[in-house]
């Protein structure tokens, strides 16, 4: 197997942050002093008019936001995934949710492999939080070509989204101009004995899992759930049915996440066991790839809840 | 109900002039406001005495500034609620509802008699102001984040180089919230002057009076140090409070804030300075009193 191309996610979307806001003069961005961090920055230098950076004031931004989509901006609010969600999660939820304003929140340096830090700074509650929110997009892309197509979504589609990104640079998983559809769960490799659910910087440890389980002769579909909300019941629901088994995957808290929606959906829609990779507790200063280690976010972890889900099919 | 729906009151002024769409061919003169002003009171009471909840106090003390921005500056189409070019209106304290929703009656974004749905099920007037309601600009009912919306609404129509300009009313004790000050901190850094704040400055929150739940003073002064111009006025006297939005629209280069000093309960002397009002409706009989003392004060001005 080749050595797979590195890109950072948060450095796709400054790219095609700048690209849309090129064609749509509707954009503005607003940020909380990590525009250098989190990609802004070159729209904020070719945009200086339709680039507000509030300072360290979360919760000013997010109504801020919300008054800008509702004299017909396409606001973008970026900063990292822990001040992005809960610190002004008061303001999301009324200025941007409750009246459904066109408020895109592009968030970096989610989870985990934000890394040495430690564990203030890895958001590991965002999609629960942003979940709870009836009516918001979810979307939690693998790969730096996915993110480049889920930031042209959202930035076409009406109503409030967010989107969750980390620090670090993700292997390449999808060539570029693949086709991408909101809201459906994406096939990556097939397979009919169980399934890896997985989002984000999972996904591409999924595939790693998928091909260890071939070697036992145990063929595992991975199916990439960059989108949360809405959810692809229909396509959870399929996949459910056709391999009898589930694997969730994902670099967030055990509850309120991916696993949260696809237990629900498939114990109403096609009851299978499902078995979790996810985090169990808060996490602490490290390397990423120490972090993924010591926390469970392995390869071998997901071989091990694949062959637990298939020993308790009927 | 019945009773309470022949108790809806109306405003010689509205029955006169069709459309208050900012360019009235007369424009009402300051005992057309007074008038206006008390169909609003008596309709904040109606209202919330026909659902027995909501806010009756801090609505009454924001009767008077209200209704000489709505009737006097504001420009709108009641007709055309989304009309692009209008002046926004942002309440803040958006427990106040029914302040906002017997003014916007009056102007004509919808009929009076639907004030008596107010916080009723499948109604359009929420018991906290929500856009659904023809007229409204913002969804509120979580303090301090008026100010930030007003101030994203302000800065899109400096972007589109867009004349109409953005008005919030905040509460005081609103101000206790920290997002307040960053929204005012930003406000001065971009030197936003198509904004201007109104203060309702009525003493009380919740509670207890304001400066005994968490002290505001030198509350103008703080407002300055953040940069802002910040006009004192009599907040229900109408000559006063046109003097002070004359005075804030004047100014350049700065946002600017107007502190009107109110009576929290205004107009009806068993809720004046009277905290259990805050969030407490008047009984039938209490409503028959307080309707005889604003008819009494409106002979007064008549006089």
């Amino acid at each position: 197997m080749t050595t797979p191309t590195l890109v950072a996610p948060r450095e796709v979307f400054g790219k095609t942050l700048l690209y849309m806001g090129r064609k749509d003069p509707r954009i503005v961005v607003l940020g909380a002093d990590l525009n250098k961090s989190t990609g802004a920055w070159a729209f904020m230098q070719e945009f200086p008019g339709r680039s507000f950076d509030l300072g360290i004031a979360e919760q000013n931004m997010m109504s801020m936001a919300a008054g800008f989509a509702a004299s017909g901006k396409i606001p973008v609010t970026t900063t990292f995934a822990v001040f992005g969600t809960g610190r002004p999660y008061d303001q999301i939820r009324l200025s941007i949710a409750q009246p459904r304003q066109n408020v895109k929140i592009v968030v970096t340096h989610a989870g985990l492999l934000t890394g040495e830090d430690g564990m203030s700074a890895e958001s590991i509650e965002d999609i629960a939080l942003m979940l709870a929110l009836p009516g918001f997009t979810v979307a939690v892309p693998s790969d730096g070509p996915e993110t480049d197509a889920v930031v042209r979504a959202v930035l076409t589609m009406e109503g409030p989204a967010f989107v969750r990104l980390p620090r670090a640079a993700l292997p390449v998983i999808h060539r570029d101009g693949f086709s991408f559809r909101l809201g459906k769960a994406e096939t990556m490799r097939p397979g009919d004995d169980v399934a890896i659910v997985a989002c984000g910087a999972l996904v591409a440890i999924a595939l790693a899992a998928a091909e260890h389980l071939a070697r036992e002769g145990v063929q595992a579909r991975v199916v990439n759930l960059a989108t949360l909300a809405p959810l692809d019941e229909e396509g959870l629901a399929q996949a459910a049915r056709e391999t009898g088994a589930v694997v969730t995957a994902e670099e967030h808290f055990i509850r309120g996440g991916l696993n949260s929606v696809v237990s629900q959906a498939l114990a109403a829609r096609a009851p299978v066991p499902v078995e979790a990779v996810a985090l169990r507790s808060y996490g602490e200063s490290g390397k990423p790839t120490e972090l993924f280690e010591k926390y469970g976010l392995t390869p071998a972890n997901i071989v091990a809840a694949a062959k637990r889900a298939i020993a308790r099919k009927r | 109900m019945s009773e309470l729906k022949d108790l809806i009151a109306r405003s010689r002024w509205s029955a006169t002039h069709a459309s208050a769409n900012g360019t009235a061919k007369v424009p009402p003169t300051v005992a057309d406001l007074a008038d206006i002003a008390s169909v609003v009171r008596k309709n904040i009471l109606v209202m919330t005495t026909a659902v027995n909840s909501g806010h009756p106090g801090g609505s009454l003390s924001a009767t008077d500034a209200l209704v000489t921005l709505y009737f006097k500056y504001l420009r709108y189409r009641p007709s055309e609620p989304a009309w692009p070019s209008r002046d926004r209106f942002v309440m803040s304290k958006a427990h106040a509802s029914p302040v906002v929703y017997a003014v916007l009656a009056e102007a004509g974004f919808f009929p009076r008699e639907e004030l008596l749905t107010f916080r009723r099920i499948d109604s359009r007037i929420q018991g906290h102001t929500h856009i659904k309601t023809p007229g409204v600009e913002f969804s509120g009912g979580s303090l301090g984040q008026g100010l930030s919306f007003g101030l994203g609404i302000a800065l899109a129509a400096r972007l589109d180089g867009a004349a109409h300009r953005t008005w919030v009313m905040l509460g005081d004790g609103e101000c206790d919230e920290g997002q307040v000050w960053e929204a005012a901190m930003s406000a001065a850094h971009y030197r936003v002057d198509n904004i201007t704040a109104i203060v309702d400055r009525n003493n009380g929150q919740n509670d207890r009076h304001t400066n005994e739940a968490m002290g505001l003073e030198p509350f103008a002064d703080k407002w300055r140090a953040f940069g802002w111009e910040a006009i004192e006025c009599d907040g229900h006297d109408i000559a006063s409070l046109a003097a002070a939005y004359d005075t804030a629209l004047a100014v350049k280069g700065k946002p600017a804030i107007v502190i009107a000093k109110t009576v929290k309960g205004k107009g009806v002397s068993f809720m004046e300075n009277n905290m259990a009002f805050h969030g407490k409706a008047a009984t039938m009989d209490e409503l028959r009193q307080a309707f005889d003392e604003i008819d009494a004060a409106m002979r007064r001005v008549a006089v």
